[in-house]
């Protein structure tokens, strides 16, 4: 999928400009409220006609205002996942999920129902009315709907934002097996730097009404790691819980974690601040933290009066936040050793 | 109950007259109120009082209004004259006084329906392939249900009770164009029929009350589908 976007729009208070080529297929946008986002994604679905400029996707022109072209949103094939839900409340759940499949053309029906229901796990769901769901099988049924109308571009503008937390990390992989599975690509738009990160390979950055730059999720969260409330979040995956003294031993690629909340069986995602972690130059023996994990420095990076020192351990990776003179003194540089101290507590679970 | 051949034609006179007109203004007061909910354009309010109008204006003068267009010297009734289709001092007459009286109710309902239905609804349809007439018939048209319920109770209702415009443009022909009220008009003026007079109004209420119970049914059922 290739899409080239050059248009500008103007209201009596704001305006916006907005001109770039996505070629890949998990490209997220990213901007606080008001920046834009919503506007490029009622732009790029037709609902919304931009003062001047073009839109083309694969090579197929969706609007020219040169070329005086404005293709209607149903024949553009972009299909939408809001942040709330919007199921028909007059249908089924399985009339939602099939509306768009019905509309789409025999030639581009690519899409299996059955086995889009089956990794989405709605099939329990299909003869209920969308007024009993759950939130969080609203917004799978939502996205059941928008993958089956055959999209060659799925636009999911901030889905997780009416979820609490824990609905919001269980959503983030079926979203992404969606795309993965059915080949379809998305481009995805939050006010949230932990979504990109767990959602997007490329971040297009906004900030009123224009684009402020473009960079990977990953780079986005190091730059931005002095100034953010929660320093960098690092995303860790582990699994194999193990009950140990009321904590739980798990683990994380080559590392044993001691993690105090329960992450349950299978694959659990954490988070954990960059200003959790305690840097020792030596073994530093009897420490009260429960995880004391030796680390070798692979990269030193810069956030405003802040340094980032990427950590690699039994294969993973951690970034650390300490100020310069720390730095100095522990004599950190690439390369070197380190022992990294971790409380049990610190790691919070997300999903 | 004391009901004469005539009490009976005129009760069935009434609600073929309130049906008819009721069916033949549901299209186009779906369409004006589509119209106005969801179109911007110039002279918007200009419609809006068009519609609006028959609601404040006497029935007698919307009466003569139609009698003035309809009749042998009007526009168009020469025209539906000439066409072997004569309107005036007919039931048909009596349709069309209920229907100008009775659609701005029917308006008012469907429009009051339409402008609850969350706008982003039919953004997603359209965004699932739906082009505006397929939304418009399967997301607008079955979301303003309530809305077209009430409208059609409210304007049928009010077609029953229309007396103003129906005794001028279509007179009070016992048998041909005498609906319940007209007839209870006739009998109220002498002092002997005080007793067919009130078996017609205990009609009228009892007619009413039905309607009342089938549209709070209906609407019952429209809500518990939607909450399954």
């Amino acid at each position: 999928m290739k899409l080239s976007i050059d248009i500008e729009k103007k209201f009596s208070a704001f305006s916006l400009r907005f001109g770039t080529t996505i070629a890949g297929k998990n490209t997220g946008i990213f901007g606080p409220s008001g920046s834009g986002k919503s506007t490029v994604v009622k732009i790029l679905s037709g609902l919304m006609q931009p003062d001047r400029g073009e839109i083309t996707i694969d090579g197929e022109c969706l609007f020219s205002s040169t070329r005086k072209i404005n293709l209607p949103p149903e024949k553009r094939r972009i299909a939408m996942v809001f942040q709330q839900a919007l199921l028909f409340p007059h249908m089924s759940v399985k009339s939602n999920i099939l509306y768009g499949y019905k509309r789409c053309a025999d030639a581009q029906r690519r899409l299996n129902p059955d086995a889009l229901l089956e990794l989405l796990r709605l099939q329990p769901l299909l003869k209920r009315g969308p007024g009993n769901l759950s939130g969080g099988e609203k917004q799978r049924v939502a996205l059941a709907r928008a993958v089956l109308a055959n999209p060659r571009l799925l636009l999911m503008d901030e889905p997780l934002s009416a979820l609490d937390d824990t609905l919001r990390f269980q959503i983030i992989p079926y979203l992404k097996s969606v795309s993965t599975e059915f080949g379809i690509p998305y481009l995805f738009i939050s006010h949230s730097l932990v979504e990109m990160q767990l959602m997007a390979d490329h971040a297009i950055v906004m900030e009123e009404g224009l684009i402020r730059e473009e960079t990977t999720p990953e780079m986005l969260a190091r730059t931005r790691m002095a100034a953010s409330r929660h320093g960098y979040l690092n995303l860790l995956r582990i699994s194999g819980a193990e009950d140990r003294n009321g904590m739980f031993a798990c683990r994380w690629g080559g590392n044993v974690l001691l993690v105090s909340e329960n992450p349950g069986t299978g694959e659990a995602l954490f988070e954990l601040s960059s200003r959790e972690i305690i840097l020792f130059k030596k073994n530093p023996e009897a420490i009260s933290a429960r995880n004391l994990l030796q680390c070798t420095v692979t990269e030193l990076f810069r956030s405003d009066t802040r340094i980032g020192v990427e950590l690699t351990s039994g294969g993973e990776k951690l970034v650390a936040e300490i100020v310069p003179r720390a730095s100095e003194e522990l004599g950190i540089t690439t390369g070197s050793t380190i022992f990294a101290a971790i409380k049990a507590s610190s790691f919070r679970r997300l999903s | 109950m004391l009901l004469t051949p005539e009490d009976i034609n005129a009760i069935g006179l009434s609600m073929k007259v309130a049906l008819t007109a009721t069916i033949l203004s549901l299209p186009f007061g779906f369409a004006v109120a589509w119209v106005i909910v969801y179109k911007a354009f110039r002279g918007k309010v200009l419609l809006e009082v068009l519609v609006n109008l028959p609601l404040t204006l006497p029935p007698v003068v919307i009466g003569y209004l139609l009698l003035l267009l309809l009749g042998r010297n009007g526009f168009i009734g020469r025209m539906l004259m000439e066409s072997g289709f004569p309107v005036i001092f007919t039931w048909k007459a009596a349709v069309l006084a209920s229907a100008t009286v009775g659609f701005p109710l029917l308006v008012r309902s469907i429009r009051l329906g339409m402008e609850s239905i969350d706008p982003s609804l039919v953004d997603a349809s359209r965004s699932l392939g739906a082009t505006w007439q397929d939304a418009l018939f399967s997301i607008i048209l079955p979301l303003s249900s309530r809305g077209i319920l009430a409208g059609s109770s409210l304007m049928f209702a009010r077609s029953l009770g229309e007396f103003g415009a129906t005794i001028i443009v279509a007179g009070n022909i016992p048998g041909i164009t005498q609906t319940i009220p007209l007839a209870i008009y006739d009998y109220a003026s002498s002092p002997s029929s005080t007793a067919m007079a009130l078996s017609l109004c205990l009609v009228s209420i009892l007619i009413s009350v039905a309607i009342l119970i089938l549209h709070e049914t209906v609407a019952g059922k429209i809500e518990s589908g939607r909450n399954r």
